[in-house]
C-alpha cells in the first residue's frame, strides 16, 4: 500500500526573530495532514537548501520579516538549481511589498503568500502542487 | 544509474529520495534495499530516548559534533509522533541541530511515526539500513520515550541511552516498571538545574535493584548538553559498551535476532499480502466480518478456511 505524504519544510532565513507567522502556517499544514519539519530561526540560504535535500521535502515555505527577502529569497531558489533540486518549490511569506512580488517569482518562487492569506488557500496550494 | 548505486557512490539526494520511497512503501523499495543489503552492516546504532524535552536533540547535536573530530561520519534518524487524527506532525528536532546541517559528513531525516505504535516508525529499520549502505559510522536514532517504545528502539539499536533529567520524580516512576533494564547508558541532562543528585541516587538505587555479576553495567553519567559538558564521558561510554558487545560476542547475538525479526516480519507481510490478495476480495471480506459479528462464524474458523483454501489452489 503506497501512501504519499507531503512533506514541507517551514524555515526562517535572515535576522528577525519573529515565528508567529511561520508557527500558525506550520500548524495548519500539520492539520491538513502533512508533514511539517521545522527549523527554527535564522537560517542560512545553505542550511535551508541542504535541510530540504535531506528531508526530500517537496516544499519550502520562507518566512522573512526583516525586509531581506530580495536578497535572501533568489538566494536560496539559486542553490536549489545548483544542486540540481529546483523541482522542489519554494513559497514566501511575512512582510512583502506588492512591487516586489514579480521579481521575486522571475527568480524562481513560486507563490507568495501576503499577510491576511487564508489558511486554505495556503493549504490548498500545497495540494495542487504536489511534486510527481 | 539506478538510486542503489548513488546511494553507494555519496549523493545525497538519492538518499532522501530512496528513505521516502520506503517510506512510502512505495514499488521501487524492495528491489533497491536488496541490492543495498549486501552493503550494511558496519554501522554502530544508538537509541536516544527519554521525557519530552530532556533535552535529546540538544544532546545529539553535541554527541555528533565530538564524534565528527574524531572524522566519525553520522547519520540522524529524529522520529516524532504523527497525529493519531491527521496523520500530519510537525517535526521539530532539526531546530537543536542547526550546525549540523551544511557539515558533509552528516545526514539528519526527521520522520513521523504514521500511525506505527512503538515509537518508532515502520521504516526505522530500512532507513537504518540506507545509512548504513551510505556508510555512516554511527547512526543515532532519537524517540520520545513513552512505555511500549523504549523496548522498541532497544531491540533495534546496539547501544540505547536512556536521558532523564531532574525534577520528573513521578516519570522515574513509570522507568521502574521496566524499562531500566533496556538501557545501557544512563544520563541525567540538564545537571545544572536543582535535583540532579536527586535523580541519580533513584537511578542508582533501581540500578543496583538488577545488577546481575558478570554482565555489563549501565553506567550513570551527568551532561549538561547546552553546554556542552559530559559529552565527551558519554561519547567515551558508548564506546566502551560497543568494545564490550563485541568481545562478548553480544553483538553477534543482537544482530542475529534482529535479522531473524526482519525477516520473520518481512515474510509476514508478504504473506498475508499474497493470501489477501489470491484468496479474499474487499467484499468476501466483508462478508465474513459480518458473519464473525452475527456469531454465525467466528475468526479461528474462518482464518483456517482461507488458508486451506489457498493451499488447495497452488
Ligand atoms: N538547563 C538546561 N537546558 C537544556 C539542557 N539541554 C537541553 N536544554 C534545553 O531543554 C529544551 C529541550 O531540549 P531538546 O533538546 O529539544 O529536548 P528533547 O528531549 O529533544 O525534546 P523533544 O524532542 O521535544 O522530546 C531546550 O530549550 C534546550 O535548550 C541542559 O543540559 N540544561
Ligand atoms: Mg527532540
Amino acid at each position: 500500500m503506497s501512501e504519499r505524504k507531503i512533506r514541507v519544510l517551514i524555515a526562517k532565513p535572515g535576522l528577525d526573530g519573529h515565528d508567529r507567522g511561520a508557527k500558525i502556517v506550520a500548524r495548519a499544514l500539520r492539520d491538513a495532514g502533512m508533514e511539517v519539519i521545522y527549523t527554527g530561526l535564522h537560517q542560512t540560504p545553505e542550511q535551508i537548501v541542504e535541510t530540504a535535500i535531506q528531508e526530500d521535502v517537496d516544499f519550502i515555505g520562507l518566512s522573512c520579516l526583516s525586509g531581506a527577502h530580495m536578497t535572501l529569497f533568489p538566494k536560496i531558489t539559486a542553490l536549489l538549481r545548483e544542486k540540481g533540486a529546483e523541482d522542489i518549490l519554494v513559497t514566501g511569506g511575512g512582510i512583502i511589498p506588492e512591487e516586489d512580488i514579480p521579481l521575486l517569482k522571475k527568480s524562481g518562487i513560486a507563490e507568495i503568500f501576503g499577510p491576511g492569506t487564508p489558511l486554505d488557500d495556503i493549504i490548498d496550494f500545497h495540494r495542487k502542487h504536489i511534486r510527481k | 544509474m539506478d538510486l542503489a548505486e548513488k546511494v553507494l557512490q555519496g549523493d545525497r539526494r538519492a538518499v532522501a529520495r530512496l528513505i521516502t520511497e520506503v517510506e512510502n512503501s512505495g514499488k521501487l523499495a524492495g528491489d533497491i534495499l536488496k541490492a543495498l543489503h549486501g552493503r550494511t552492516g558496519h554501522a554502530h546504532i544508538i537509541g536516544v530516548t527519554g521525557p519530552p524535552g530532556a533535552g535529546k536533540s540538544t544532546l545529539i547535536d553535541r554527541l555528533a559534533k565530538s564524534y565528527r573530530l574524531l572524522n566519525k561520519k553520522i547519520g540522524i534518524i529524529a522520529i516524532d509522533p504523527s497525529s493519531p487524527f491527521t496523520g500530519g506532525a510537525i517535526l521539530g528536532d532539526r531546530i537543536r541541530m542547526s550546525d549540523l546541517n551544511t557539515d558533509p559528513g552528516v545526514y539528519i531525516r526527521s520522520m513521523g511515526t504514521r500511525g506505527h505504535l512503538g515509537g518508532l516508525s515502520r521504516a526505522t529499520a530500512d532507513v537504518v539500513k540506507i545509512l548504513d549502505a551510505f556508510g555512516m559510522d554511527k547512526i543515532i536514532i532519537e524517540t520520545v520515550g513513552a512505555g511500549q517504545s523504549e523496548v522498541e528502539i532497544a531491540s533495534m539499536a546496539h547501544t540505547t541511552i536512556l536521558v532523564e533529567m531532574p525534577g520528573l520524580g513521578d516519570d522515574i516512576q513509570t522507568i521502574k516498571a521496566g524499562i531500566m533494564e533496556i538501557g545501557d547508558i544512563f544520563v541525567v541532562n540538564k545537571a545544572d538545574r536543582q535535583g540532579a543528585d536527586r535523580t541519580e541516587l533513584e537511578l542508582r538505587a533501581m540500578l543496583e535493584l538488577q545488577s546481575e555479576p558478570g554482565l555489563w553495567v549501565p553506567p550513570i553519567l551527568r551532561t549538561v548538553a547546552s553546554s556542552n559538558e559530559g559529552i565527551t564521558s558519554l561519547r567515551d561510554s558508548i564506546e566502551i559498551h560497543y568494545s564490550h558487545l563485541t568481545s562478548s560476542g553480544n553483538l553477534d547475538k543482537h544482530n542475529y535476532i534482529r535479522t531473524k525479526q526482519e525477516f520473520l516480519s518481512i515474510m509476514r507481510e508478504e504473506l498475508i499480502g499474497l493470501v489477501i490478495q489470491s484468496e479474499l476480495s474487499e467484499s468476501q471480506l466483508d462478508g465474513i466480518i459480518m458473519s464473525i459479528l452475527k456469531r454465525e462464524s467466528d475468526p479461528h474458523t474462518e482464518v483456517s478456511r482461507i488458508i486451506q483454501r489457498f493451499s488447495a489452489n497452488r
